[in-house]
């Protein structure tokens, strides 16, 4: 039975590949997205080991905000010097240094731009001489307050060089330094981890990234000899008490790893959702391949069954089968997921500024991984129709037994019960009812619908599938290509499903970001009234700034009547993570964003005195007079009075500062402007003054409101971009599937074929009738696909009301285009299949058993 | 009429067997009340003009069909009623076919082919019968061959050595030289009468030829769903005479 299992299995194994095509590409997204985070993990690990590779413990002031990876680095809070005396005086101490280390030191490239890390962060310290990690290349340390050295990586993407003047942007506006000097690391490295780095003398890194003179960010400290870096850790902070965190340098390591490991969860996150679009398509192409070979080996099985076998057998020979194709598409696929986890590896390491890789890793949970999804899902797609086959009756092998057209009542009202389940799981995930588990609850409601529609697809072809084919029905090729497409409703539906699911997750994700982009274009155009903002697009955690004093000169240019900057931070209010923000010019709440107060005064501030939104009033149970403590991220916790409460919109923010908290945000330069005109006023005549303003704030631009709106929904298009391009691979995947039950259609009706080429059917003709018969299969899919993805998306966009997506946007353009690329989809898939048919041999045909 | 060969116990015996299809005025009854043994060691054919119900018999009789009325025994098993679980046992320990269209699998060897049903059911052949099956329908040189490459008699000698490899109380063969030119008609013929003979084999089979009815040591005559005549030790004129006479009536009714 096995042998028999296994022999028929090889005389097939071009049709069950092409199957497990589908499979291969799930299962490398899964194992590739496990490569990538072991083989960037053990990158970091190894990175930062050598970061802290000298430093035996490490002690920092507690940061006042926790932030995480993804928001930024965290501020930690400067130490006065006097701490440094304290920790030397600790025995076991051989020695110790004050460290200055901040994200925000932007170097100005010779191109007058600032250059940007992507994401690592732009530190900027205080210079400490060399050690066996750190080397000067080129140059010497900085002596004088106007010299820098800067790593390698940096100094090669700004194309700057030893002796230029350079221009800095830190807490204070830019200022010019003499790069006097340029290091490296061990070992041949640029950079740590794709940092940029700029060093100053002590004094003035103090002032620029600390904002304070005699400070530290952290001490590092040397074990004397005899004492383990633990041992000097617990006497370290036993001394100083617990307003300090002190860390040895292997816990620092690990620290600053695990914090980008999370980060990387989340590309992990993706590359995995993508594979479960592959392998949800994969199923429905392996339940439709096994299908139809089962449905042609009818007289195979049945013998099988009439000399003994059981069914039970039958069912262990097809399951054995998708076993085997399962193990194949495995082994394919891990090795294709090994070869796209080290090319995103070495693409992330070149984007993140030459992160030095450790040894490609292919981790337990690759293998397992791979092997786990890709077999359980063919095994899993194959099983109905083994089911199937085992209910094929012994007599089969004797006669031909005409396979009645079985009733679609069951597969109907099973396909209305799951598409049910769908929406019910959709209505409570989207209607915020699922709690914790909205998420999972959306995704399995929206799985749930994919089936359930795909089992309702057999009962829908019948009256579509006809209605379509009509438009071929014209010519005799044409009408018999409508009939095959017709004669096998389960089939058809279910190729086509496999093309629908890719075709309604793109029209589904195009609707929802459409509707966003228009409703915050028409938002910001209804609600904003500034006819020039300032802002920059933000390639890392950190957002772009400007220079504060940029405000007040704009506001004096003649024409301008009302300019405020914003800014923002994570602060503690009242005990909870919350984004305050602060508006320089308080009177622009209302004149600019629209603000309508609910309570209070919200057209002025005092220094002690905060305004907060609606829903944040609701929340927190605040009201006119209510004393709310805030801590931001410097300086000491104080406690704000709320003066007033605006009605919560899409532009207000959950609490408003007054202007003179800024300074004590992680970033406290403003990161937007608005600028209003006075009426008459032409905006071509302030957009140049103020654009020269901005000539030392290189990060920022000026833009009117029509491209400022263009540029903020810019970044959902790019989105949406990525997006398509990789639910493209679903389509594929279907296309291939489209290929696969033509091919296996045409074989099995080779006598059909050559007795229609026997009474005078032309090649040509053979041809156009396999043609039509995809097209109509393929935009049947397209169909589907472009009713299911508006429905879903619309029932997103309705969901998300609430949160600011108002107007429904349904893309027709696009979704006329998925249809007429569907035929040619169509078309495409056919050929093969149709220059097969058209070669049967006529006579060997008729003659076929 | 009922055909009845007491003398030793039957190896498959039908008692008053209905088989009717369809329901309301589109139902027909291919087989009307037949009763009938079939003795052990035995070659019998089952005989009659198209839509007689002779294959439909031999379904029912084989289990592959169930009947609408009365019961069917293989040995002393009782195939009425049997499940799916009962007639995969039957089919494995007391039952073996031989098609029409030789049905052999594609891909396996002749040798793959043969041992097959043993195999399925997990056994191992006996090596002497194995040898004996081989060498009686003369196919050892092409054992390694598949079924692609072999001729159609060959092919139904290989369905042959299936069938009587696992040594089943009863090989049922449905038109087997139906599809074989007259000389490997011949063969198979003489090769299927010789395992009765040499090795006390019972074979049931299904053919509307009277000269492949000549090779059986009984044939049982069936028209319009009921056995209507039976002949002894046949040769193919008496068969033929006997087909005649059951035409007869027929015409004279039109």
């Amino acid at each position: 039975m096995l042998r028999a299992t296994l022999k028929s299995l090889l005389a097939r194994k071009l049709r069950l590949l092409l199957s497990g095509l589908a499979v291969v590409l799930g299962v490398m997204f899964v194992s590739g997205a496990f490569v990538l985070t072991d083989t960037l993990g053990r990158s970091f690990d190894a990175v930062f080991a050598d970061a802290y590779a000298e430093v035996d413990v490490s002690v920092e002031a507690k940061p006042k905000i926790d932030v995480s990876t993804a928001e930024g680095m965290p501020l930690s809070t400067p130490m006065p010097a006097s701490v440094l005396d304290r920790i030397k005086a600790v025995p076991g101490v051989a020695d110790a240094e004050g460290v200055v280390a901040a994200d925000g030191a932007r170097m100005i490239g010779s191109n007058g731009k600032v250059v940007t890390s992507f994401g690592p962060p732009q530190l900027g310290q205080n210079w400490l001489g060399e050690s066996d990690l750190v080397e000067i290349r080129e140059g010497r340390a900085p002596q004088a307050d106007d010299e820098i050295v800067i790593n390698t990586a940096l100094a090669e993407a700004g194309k700057v060089k030893v002796g230029d003047r350079v221009g800095v942007l830190t807490l204070a506006p830019k200022k010019e330094f003499t790069l006097v000097g340029v290091f490296g690391y061990s070992g041949g490295r640029d950079s740590i981890g794709g940092a940029n780095e700029v060093y100053f003398t002590t004094p003035v890194a103090q002032q620029l990234m600390l904002g304070k003179p005699d400070v530290f960010s952290n001490v590092s400290v040397q074990a004397a000899d005899g004492t383990t870096p633990e041992a000097l850790r617990d006497e370290v902070a036993r001394t100083l008490g617990a307003d300090y965190q002190v860390k040895t340098g292997e816990q620092l390591a690990a620290d600053a790893s695990a914090g980008l490991k999370e980060g990387l969860s989340f590309f992990n996150k993706i590359l995995l959702g993508f594979a479960a679009v592959a392998l949800l398509v994969g199923t429905f192409l392996i339940l439709n391949t096994f299908s139809i070979i089962v449905a042609q080996r009818t007289r195979e099985l049945a013998l099988m069954r009439a000399i003994g076998a059981s069914g039970k057998q039958v069912i262990g020979s097809v399951v054995l089968e998708a076993l085997a194709v399962g193990l194949i598409a495995s082994v394919l696929g891990l090795a294709a997921g090994i070869g796209v986890g080290a090319l995103l590896a070495y693409l992330f390491g070149q984007l993140a500024g030459g992160l030095t890789l450790a040894g490609l890793g292919v981790p337990a949970s690759a293998v397992i991984g791979a092997f786990a999804v890709g077999m359980l899902i063919t095994v899993i797609a194959a099983l109905l129709p083994a089911l199937r086959a085992s209910r094929i009756p012994p007599i089969a092998a004797m006669q031909d037994v005409a396979t009645p057209d079985r009733p679609l009542t069951k597969v109907t009202i099973g396909g209305a019960v799951v598409t049910g389940i769908g929406a019910v799981l959709l209505f409570l995930g989207l209607g915020g009812h699922a709690g914790d588990s909205t998420l999972a609850t959306i995704l399995g409601g929206v799985l749930f619908a994919f089936i359930g529609v795909a089992l309702l697809t057999p009962i829908i072809s019948r009256p579509v599938v006809s209605l379509l084919g009509a438009m071929f029905s014209w010519s005799v090729p044409g009408k018999l290509g409508r009939l095959n497409s017709g004669r096998n409703p389960r089939r058809t539906a279910i190729t086509a499903a496999a093309l629908m699911v890719g075709i309604a997750l793109v029209t589904g994700v195009t609707v929802i970001l459409d509707s966003a982009k228009g409703s915050i274009g028409k938002l910001a155009e209804d609600t904003i009234k500034a006819e020039l903002v300032i802002s920059g697009s933000t390639t890392g955690p950190r957002p772009a700034s400007f220079d504060p004093a940029v405000l007040e000169k704009a506001a004096a240019i003649p024409g301008v009547q009302l300019v405020s900057g914003e800014y923002g931070d994570m602060a503690v209010v009242g005990g909870e993570r919350t984004w305050v923000a602060v508006s320089s010019n308080v009177a622009a709440l209302q004149q600019i964003f629209g603000a309508k107060a609910t309570a209070g005064d919200i057209s002025r501030l005092a220094p002690d005195q905060m305004l907060v939104s609606s829903d944040t009033a609701k929340a927190r149970n605040l009201a006119v007079g209510s004393t709310v403590p805030v801590q931001l991220s410097r300086g000491e916790a104080r406690t704000y009075t709320v003066s007033g409460i605006y009605e919560s919109s899409q532009l207000t923010n959950p609490v408003t500062l007054p202007p003179q908290a800024a300074a004590d945000f992680s970033i406290p330069q403003p990161i937007q402007g608005f600028l209003q005109l006075a009426p008459g006023t032409s905006v071509g005549a302030v957009q140049p003054q103020v654009e020269r303003l901005l000539a030392d704030s290189p990060e920022v631009s000026v833009a009117d409101r029509a491209a400022f709106i263009e540029q903020q929904t810019g970044q959902l298009d790019s989105l949406l971009q990525m997006i398509q391009i990789l639910l493209a691979l679903a389509i594929v995947i279907a296309v291939l599937g489209i290929i696969n039950t033509l091919a296996l259609s045409v074989l099995e009706r080779t006598r059909e074929l050559g007795l229609l080429r026997a009474i005078g059917l032309r090649r040509a003709q053979t041809m156009r009738m396999i043609t039509v018969e995809a097209v109509v299969i393929s935009i049947f899919g397209a169909l589907l696909g472009v009713v299911v993805g508006a429905g879903l998306g619309a029932a997103v966009v309705e969901a998300l009301k609430d949160e600011g997506i108002t107007d429904l946007i349904l893309p027709w353009g696009q979704m006329v285009t998925f249809l007429i690329l569907a035929a040619i989809i169509g078309v495409v898939a056919a050929v093969l299949p149709a220059i097969r048919a058209a070669r049967i041999n006529v006579l060997g045909a008729i003659a076929h058993d | 009429m009922t055909a009845t060969v007491g003398r030793e116990q039957a190896a498959a015996r039908a008692n008053d067997v209905w088989k009717v299809y369809g329901s309301g005025e589109a139902q027909v009854a291919a087989l009307r009340g037949v009763s009938a043994e079939f003795e052990r060691g035995r070659f019998t054919a089952i005989m009659g003009p198209s839509g007689s119900g002779k294959s439909t018999l031999m379904h029912c009789l084989a289990g592959l069909d169930t009947v609408t009325k009365g019961t069917v025994m293989i040995g002393d098993t009782t195939v009425t009623g049997l499940n799916d679980a009962g007639l995969t046992k039957l089919r494995r320990d007391k039952v073996g076919f031989i098609f029409q269209q030789f049905n052999l699998l594609p891909t396996l060897t002749a040798q793959e082919n043969i041992l097959l049903p043993l195999s399925i059911a997990g056994r191992k052949p006996d090596p002497a019968w194995y040898d004996t099956v081989i060498d009686t329908v003369g196919l050892r040189d092409r054992l390694g061959h598949r079924p692609a490459q072999l001729s159609g008699g060959q092919q139904q000698r290989v369905a042959c050595a299936r069938a009587l490899v696992a040594r089943p109380e009863v090989i049922f063969a449905d038109e087997p030289t139906g599809n074989l030119d007259s000389r490997s008609g011949a063969e198979v013929l003489k090769f299927l009468r010789n395992s009765v003979r040499e090795h006390g084999q019972t074979i049931v089979m299904v053919t509307h030829d009277p000269t492949a009815a000549a090779y059986a040591d009984r044939v049982v005559f069936l028209a319009d769903g009921q056995i209507v005549s039976e002949l002894i030790e046949p040769t193919a004129e008496t068969v033929l005479d006997t087909m005649k006479k059951l035409d007869a009536p027929v015409e004279v009714g039109n």
